[in-house]
């Protein structure tokens, strides 16, 4: 098709007459506007890249290294907090809570620490999770709530197998392994509720104590007082980890189940687990 | 040129003037109806993923629905398979009646494209969902994938570029350029980013061949390319075409055309290291990458400026031709995405927006507004034009997809910004003391009401496009037949009425 350049009417610019399946073009020449940002950006693009690294080898006038800026940055931080972190560190828990300036550091480092360990399982608030995370916000302490046994339990773990210190027990299996009938785990179960009034047959109740005074009293104390030698968890209040309905309770004494926390020693600085031990406390409440 | 040739193409009982090519229009039918059906899937999958990031037990606990599972399978439907179908539909459109010649290849080609696209997209799909993926974002089909996509793409080059070589018309028209530039390099980035060696024959696993850094920004080479020349570019051709077309106003600036084509292509290609920023990727190439990528700001400028000028004469359009609407919001998104886009290359910005969700919504600002409208806009076109009928069903319909669309991708936006914005001040902010103010999953529990916010956004989009499946399947089934000897001129002019 031969060129053929038309005005057009509305705009008065020229067509580069050429023409597709009816579409033309118009000759307008570039929006200035348009050509000038284009060139203040090639002009602030060169600049930049003679400030800054851009080819290898080329460092840039400005002398800028990212790995360097953040090496520097993360130095500039741990320099600021360098020396009460060497007071945490040297301090036990006890110590940190009697002094104020401590404590307040503790508290505020504790709860991040927590934030990024521990939420994960014993939740936001520390308030635990169903399935057997226990509630931190509480004084119901399965292992112990002072300071002393709440930094063991952190250190060291809980059935994890990643430190000789670590919290160990085994309640044993006593449906799976045959060594109670179901009748006798019903009796049983039907006891341990009767601790909390919340048994359903009576009788079976009755006949479940001796069974219990035998079998379970020895580490969930005669009245299901719990035991924090053994982590055996109290059974006369109405804190449940792995739920408190009968069918739940029997399948514990059937079959049982055991959390496990991993030990922080390896993975936590000393003076993060001070922190911790000291946050951990202060959500629930010694007795 | 190849003047002598275009008779002989001519299909015998295929409607033709005097002296018209008879062009190849059943397998562009039929990808005019994937493009569509697809649509709808790929927009459905990211309703669901989008509510699963709300409430995850829409994960449903099975491995095959889990949101791991499924979002490769949400962007490979919207970008590959609604995406790259509008593109396959729209360019063997455009380039037989600009170049007035018959597709290279014919039916046959045509088909060939057709048949061996759509297994590409299923095989992809049944691998997300079967846990096959190699990995890499916007890359994930595994090596027998890749090698057929291959086959398919180098046949989609030949049949192109052989049209265009066939041509009766003196030049080339813009469209073209964009289609062309396009092909050639998704060929490139494709076969680039996909050298791996199968772990054997028979297993669907491989290893990627670049270790490392090297492969992360191959990857983002790839990754932003695919932006670049698939999003951009390739829709850009389908701007060219189809807004003056129903504006019925000729381009605005040829010259504008010529250089926002070279200097986006030549700028685009250096962009990819500012997914990297804040990597074990050397400094230099971190700063190259940003200073290319604020530098493409103007190119990527020009095809908005030359999109929406064209209108200059012709805006009185808008109120009487909802599916032009599409195609001229479609520039107005792109503009804003292609503003965004260079705002957070810059690493300072970076710093703030990298892995927010602020990247999502840019994502979408593009790919909803930019990629999803035009094509909305197109097939609109299309459909009476591919079935010789004399308008699209109805116009109403047209409007209220246009706003429902809109409606969601504002929702879905301005989500995004503020959530991913708040998400990135909480991951850096710190106390008096030095201690970061938020755990992770804090700031997980601040984001619920935004996604709930976007997941509604999506299912307004997702409507708007069941609308439009309706009222095209009308058109195809109902609509009144156009005139005897139909030409495209004729349809779009009872189209433009």
């Amino acid at each position: 098709m031969p060129t053929k350049i038309e005005k057009d009417t509305l705009s008065g610019q020229d067509t580069t007459g050429h023409e597709w399946d009816g579409l033309k073009e118009l000759n307008t020449p570039l929006p200035k506007w348009w050509l000038w940002t284009f060139y203040a950006t090639i002009v602030w693009g060169l600049v930049f890249v003679i400030i800054y690294p851009s080819v290898p080898g080329w460092r840039g006038t400005s002398g800028w290294i990212a790995r360097e800026a953040i090496v520097e940055e993360v130095r500039a931080a741990q320099e600021r907090n360098a020396p009460m972190m060497a007071r945490l560190r040297e301090a036990t828990p006890a110590q940190i809570l009697e002094n104020d300036e401590m404590r307040a550091f503790a508290l505020a480092g504790g709860r991040v620490a927590f934030a990024n360990n521990c939420a994960a399982c014993h939740g936001a608030g520390g308030q635990g999770a169903t399935g057997g995370y226990p509630s931190l916000a509480d004084d119901d302490w399965i292992w112990g709530g002072s300071l002393e046994e709440i930094q063991h339990t952190i250190r060291h773990g809980i059935r994890a197998n990643e430190s000789d210190d670590q919290r160990q027990s085994q309640m044993p299996r006593f449906g799976a392994d045959n060594l109670l009938t179901a009748a006798q785990i019903n009796d049983v179960a039907e006891h341990v509720l009767s601790l909390t009034n919340r048994a359903t047959d009576q009788a079976a109740a009755g006949r479940g104590a001796a069974l219990y005074a035998e079998q379970c009293a020895s580490c969930h104390g005669e009245r299901g007082e719990g035991n924090r030698e053994f982590g055996a968890p109290r059974l006369n209040d109405q804190i449940w980890l792995y739920g408190a309905s009968k069918p739940e309770v029997v399948a514990m004494i059937r079959n049982p189940r055991a959390g496990v926390m991993p030990s922080w020693q390896g993975r936590l600085d000393a003076a993060t687990i001070n922190m911790l031990t000291v946050y951990v406390q202060s959500l629930g409440r010694t007795n | 040129m190849a003047a002598a040739t275009a008779t002989a193409a001519l299909a015998p009982g295929q409607a033709t003037r005097a002296g018209e090519v008879a062009y190849v229009e059943a397998p562009i039918r039929a990808f005019a109806a994937i493009t569509a059906f697809w649509g709808v899937v790929g927009f459905l999958v990211g309703v669901v993923i989008a509510l699963q990031l709300a409430f995850p037990l829409l994960n449903l606990d099975l491995e095959w629905t889990t949101f791991g599972r499924l979002r490769p399978l949400h962007t490979s439907a919207v970008i590959f398979a609604f995406g790259g179908n509008a593109l396959l539909c729209t360019s063997l459109f455009v380039v037989q009646r600009t170049c007035h010649a018959r597709l290279f290849g014919g039916d046959d080609a045509g088909w060939f494209l057709f048949w061996g696209y759509q297994f590409v997209i299923v095989m992809a799909a049944l691998g997300y969902v079967l846990g096959i993926t190699q990995g890499k974002e916007y890359a994930e089909p595994e090596w027998y994938v890749d090698l057929w996509l291959t086959v398919v793409w180098v046949a989609y080059l030949v049949v192109f570029g052989g049209t265009i070589m066939k041509r009766r018309e003196p030049h080339i028209y813009v469209a073209n350029w964009f289609f062309l530039a396009f092909i050639i390099t998704v060929a490139l980035l494709h076969i680039g980013n996909n050298i791996s060696i199968p772990v054997s024959l028979g297993s669907s696993s491989s290893y990627a061949a670049p270790p490392g850094v090297q492969g992360a920004m191959i990857q983002w080479w790839y990754g932003h390319n695919a932006v670049g020349f698939f999003l951009t570019a390739g829709f850009l051709g389908i701007m060219y075409y189809f807004i003056p077309k129903q504006a019925n106003r000729p381009v605005y600036s040829y010259r504008l055309s010529i250089v926002h084509f070279w200097t986006l292509i030549f700028l685009y290609i250096w962009a990819g290291p500012h997914h990297l920023h804040y990597t074990a990727l050397p400094d230099w190439a971190q700063v190259l990458g940003m200073v290319f990528s604020v530098v493409l700001w103007m190119p990527s400028w020009g095809g908005m400026i030359n999109g929406l000028m064209t209108l200059s004469g012709a805006w009185d359009k808008l109120r009487t031709n909802p599916a032009l609407r599409f195609s001229v919001t479609a520039v107005g998104f792109y503009g804003m995405s292609t503003f965004e886009g260079p705002v957070m290359s810059i690493r300072a910005v970076n710093g703030l927006s990298h892995y927010t969700d602020w990247t999502i919504g840019h994502v979408h600002s593009g790919a909803m507004g930019w990629v999803g409208f035009i094509t909305f806009g197109a097939l609109y076109y299309l459909f009476p034009v591919l079935w010789r009928k004399k308008a699209i069903w109805s116009e109403k319909l047209i409007a209220w997809h246009f706003w429902l669309a809109t409606l969601g991708i504002v929702f879905y936006i301005t989500a995004m910004w503020v959530s991913g914005i708040m998400q990135g001040l909480m991951w850096r902010a710190y106390d008096e003391l030095g201690f970061l103010q938020y755990s992770f999953v804090e700031t997980v529990e601040a984001m619920h009401p935004y996604y709930v916010i976007r997941a509604l956004g999506g299912v307004l989009y997702l409507s708007g496009a069941l609308i439009m499946a309706f009222n095209l399947w009308k058109t195809v089934t109902d609509s009144e037949a156009a005139e005897p000897e139909p030409s495209a001129a004729s349809a779009i002019a009872v189209a433009a009425e």
